[in-house]
């Protein structure tokens, strides 16, 4: 199971902070946002390629995904 | 390194990189600023994804240090709602010289740039408000 979080403005496309999935291991950021789209018609409003983070650390969306990790999809930063 | 809803005090600030072999300390504060030609704003609420950020600021500390080795650090970033003219950033830099204090200083806000999971909405004198999106325009999201 993955811990999936939208953050910001894509928790409100969305219309959740966060929900669950099981993935096929292995499997690749890029394969929870195929999948979050499959499953949540809402999710498709989010862009093909977000800036997405696992447990807590940037990622590009070809990192790896692991059962129990918390992955993150951000909208383009506005710290400071 | 923390992350705060309190407004955010220079004098505070500098009292935690104070010490007496730090001879230059530099001190840099972002402010919610106005922009008339886009209506007004009043605030900018922050949002954060508040355990990244906290380890974000944290790796950000380390690696100053390993850089600047002898510059004391102290970071904080406000969360919640922030009037025009406040600081939504604080940093202060400490050192034995000048030359590493504005260095670090420099490398703590444009990594902070960066890396900070952090968002704003802009609240406008006419009461919307506005994702910003530094790369793009604001995405409206309030009333109007």
């Amino acid at each position: 199971m993955v811990r999936l979080k939208f953050l910001a403005r894509y928790a409100e496309l969305v219309g959740r902070e966060e929900m669950e999935l099981d993935l096929t291991q292995p499997a690749t950021v890029r394969d929870l946002v195929r999948r979050v789209n499959d499953q949540l018609p809402a999710a498709r409003r989010l862009p093909d390629h977000p800036f997405a983070a696992v447990n807590l650390r940037h990622v590009r969306l070809d990192a790896a995904v692991s059962d129990g990790d918390e992955v993150a999809l951000l909208p383009p930063l506005a710290g400071g | 390194m923390t992350l705060t809803r309190d407004p955010i005090s220079p004098a505070a600030l500098l009292a935690l990189v104070s010490a007496p072999d730090c001879g230059g300390t530099c001190v840099f504060f972002g402010t919610v600023r106005d922009a008339p030609e886009d209506g007004g704003v009043t605030a900018i609420e922050y949002t954060a994804y508040e355990p990244m950020a906290a380890a974000e600021l944290e790796r950000i500390r380390a690696e100053a240090g390993q850089r600047w080795p002898r510059v004391r650090l102290a970071v904080r970033h406000r969360l919640g709602l922030v009037a025009t003219e406040e600081a939504s950033i604080g940093i202060a830099a400490a050192a034995p010289h000048r030359d590493d204090a504005f260095a670090a200083c420099r490398y703590v806000i444009e990594e902070v740039k960066r890396r900070l999971p952090v968002w704003k909405k802009e609240l406008r004198a006419d009461g919307t408000m506005l994702w910003v999106d530094p790369q793009g325009r604001p995405a409206v999201v309030g009333p109007g």
